[in-house]
């Protein structure tokens, strides 16, 4: 499954991270191309999150090797992750909801900081969602009024404002309803259609369907087989993830299968 | 005409020109954005009510002197907003302005220092007693609350300290700061100047604008509109000033704390310190994450806060022509962060704005010069100004939850 390592944007290999004696992350293997959508998918547990944080910088990993655009990083604050262009929005947005979105998106990378560029900052933001196809009416609004379909598209439209390559996605579509679902998936899309690299947490089989180039799958902080998702069924996902293909039925099958093979 | 770049969707609501203007601050106010509303109607109220309690209210002397004694609280009050608006609380800026009224009078007159020397030294005192309660806060994580709780009872005994076995400190009559706070009025002429020269600027400032919102393809307000506002502006301020003009005039010191209301609200809403300050307020994680340095914009808030703190203690020691134990006690602290309050800041942090400081203290003076006025006691007017204070965050709270159910947080 390792394409030609020119071609990734990212490329992880061998990350171990414990935390104590619980070991979160074993030898992990991850490829993300541009243009690419790489779905992680794994129960409770299984180290999606902690796989995240190392990531976008807030735990360093403990060994292994980090490839960003052919060139071995450290990854060692936030701000390191933000300056190599890997940008990452999380599940709980952080957004203000007292600020409207152009001082959401812009907030801590303000135009003209002593008297502030407000029609710059406003044309930027309307380019940024017009990029996404986003259906926010309005960006002189507090973010407390709008939907949560439209929080996600601000929180990644703001990612998006330093140019980066990779972006990550953390459960972006849990919250919300139908309809939203929908239109964070056009907006992955869109991503996918500028040329970025996404990295996107789901626990939703029909998202990653929908969506997603490639599926890897953890389990309890080891890889659990990478697919195609074009050539995969949600069933083989969903019995990767759990295990299934390794319990008390699958071995007596697999025992009963063998018995049935060795009688004459 | 084509469709600017911000008004495309489909779904919005065509608002334009004056009566536009009007129906989106109604809409505003029914979920919950009261802004300024509640507190300009109090006052609308309270002047009918107190004019008709006693015909010398609204006379010109009277609000002169309402004007001069709102300055030195008012710009205790202004300290309050910006610490309010991160979503914290001083408790301590009255004791800050004792103490600053002491160290003023010992290095004035005991010392005899320079003015300007004395004035520095008060004010550097409020910088380092900000700075030392951001420390405290954000290296040990002591609520602002019991922070300046210690500070209001150890600041008071520094004052008591400051000032001796004598206690009280008189400052003569003929100094330049006495002078300022009580005789130093804007000549007739100069005022009218002010005012014209202020809704001119306010027209360009808006003209540009709309200008440069225009050219970069944004929907931008109408010409017509700038010209009422600024003629507005021209026609209510300039009638206020005549008629404070027909009585001893606009004192410097409350053109000082229009200066500064007019300085904080350009900082709070033009500059990205201002937008930290409602990022915080709104909500910290958010702000930690968008690489606000949120221990800086702590340490800002708190030093501006006992700064204006200690500047109000200095014109309030000025005006008395004393600094004495009780300088800054009662209910100076209160009123400073009734002012707030009322002005529509909200307690929760993230919402308000500078302008609440002075409208928010104007009904506090205009309480309290009226039940004077009616030589009632101030037993009296503790309770009428407690009880606005409970008004203002009861309407704080209520048009909290219309904003959730309305769907703007």
């Amino acid at each position: 499954m390792t394409a030609n390592p020119a071609e990734q944007v990212l490329s992880l290999r061998g990350i171990n991270k414990s935390f104590g004696a619980v070991a979160a992350l074993t030898d992990i293997e991850l490829d993300v191309a541009a243009g690419e959508v790489v779905a992680v998918v794994g129960d409770n547990g299984a180290g999606k999150s902690t796989l995240v944080k190392i990531l976008s910088g807030v735990h360093p990993a403990d060994s292994g090797t980090i490839t960003f655009a052919g060139r071995q990083v450290d990854i060692p604050t936030p701000k390191a992750a933000q300056k190599l262009g890997i940008a990452t929005v999380f599940q709980d947005l952080a957004l203000c909801e007292n600020l409207n979105v152009i001082e959401n998106l812009f907030l801590g990378h303000e135009l003209r900081p002593a008297r502030l560029d407000t029609v710059a900052m406003e044309t930027r933001s309307w380019e940024l969602l017009r990029q996404l196809s986003a259906k926010i009416p309005t960006v002189r609004v507090p973010v407390a009024a709008l939907s949560g379909g439209q929080r996600q598209t601000v929180a990644i439209a703001r990612s998006l404002l330093g140019d980066p390559r990779i972006i990550i996605l953390d459960e972006p579509t849990a919250a919300l309803g139908v309809a939203q679902t929908a239109e964070v998936l056009n907006l992955i899309e869109r991503l996918r259609e500028n040329g970025l690299g996404v990295i996107m947490i789901s626990h939703n089989m029909a998202d990653v369907k929908a969506v997603a180039d490639k599926v890897a799958v953890l389990r309890l902080g080891r890889n659990n087989g990478t697919f195609d998702v074009a050539e995969v069924s949600p069933e083989d996902i969903i019995a990767a993830i759990t295990g299934a293909t390794d319990n008390v039925v699958t071995r007596r099958a697999a025992r009963r299968h063998s018995t049935e093979g060795a009688r004459p | 005409m084509s469709v600017t770049t911000d008004l495309q969707d489909e779904r919005l609501k065509a608002r334009d020109g004056l009566g536009g203007a009007v129906a989106g601050v109604m809409d505003r106010a029914r979920q919950g954005e009261l802004g300024m509303l509640p507190v300009i109607v109090g006052l609308v109220i309270i002047w009918t009510v107190m004019q008709a309690l006693n015909p010398v209210f609204l006379s010109s002397a009277n609000l002169v002197n309402l004007t001069m004694e709102s300055a030195a609280v008012g710009i205790m009050a202004l300290g309050i907003v910006c610490v309010l608006l991160v979503g914290e609380i001083d408790l301590s800026v009255g004791s800050v302005s004792g103490l600053s009224a002491a160290i003023l009078a010992v290095l004035f007159v005991n010392q005899g220092l320079p003015a300007i020397v004395a004035v520095l030294g008060s004010i550097v005192m409020g910088v380092v007693v900000g700075w030392i309660y951001a420390q405290v806060f954000s290296r040990f994580g002591v609520p602002s609350f019991v922070i300046s709780m210690g500070g209001l009872l150890g600041l008071l005994g520094l004052q008591l300290y400051v000032l001796g076995t004598k206690g009280s400190i008189n400052l003569p009559f003929d100094s330049g700061l006495v002078h300022f706070a009580q005789l130093a009025f804007v000549p007739a002429w100069l005022s009218y100047v002010l005012v014209a020269a202020g809704s001119v600027w306010l027209f360009a400032s808006g003209f540009l604008h709309a200008r440069a919102r225009a050219a970069a393809g944004l929907s931008a307000t109408g010409t017509g509109f700038l010209v009422a506002r600024s003629v507005a502006l021209l026609v209510v301020v300039g009638f206020a000033v005549w008629y404070l003009n027909q009585a001893r005039g606009v004192g410097w010191m409350f053109v000082l704390f229009l200066a500064l209301v007019l300085v904080m609200h350009y900082l709070l809403t033009r500059t990205k310190w201002g937008k930290s300050v409602y990022a915080v307020g709104g909500n910290v994680e958010a702000a930690r994450r968008a690489g606000i340095n949120v221990r800086r914009v702590y340490t800002s808030v708190f030093i501006a806060c006992s700064t204006f703190a200690a500047v109000g203690g200095i014109l309030m020691a000025s005006r008395l022509a004393a600094a004495n134990q009780s300088s800054g006690t009662g209910d100076v602290n209160l009123n400073a962060i009734a002012a707030a309050v009322i002005g529509g800041v909200s307690l929760f942090g993230g919402r308000g704005s500078a302008w609440g400081a002075l409208l928010g203290i104007i009904v506090i003076q205009s309480i309290s010069s009226g039940l004077t006025l009616l030589s009632l006691d101030s037993s009296i007017r503790f309770m009428v100004t407690g009880l606005v204070l409970l008004l203002a965050v009861v309407i704080d709270s209520v048009a909290r939850k219309s904003r959730t159910s309305a769907g703007r947080g």
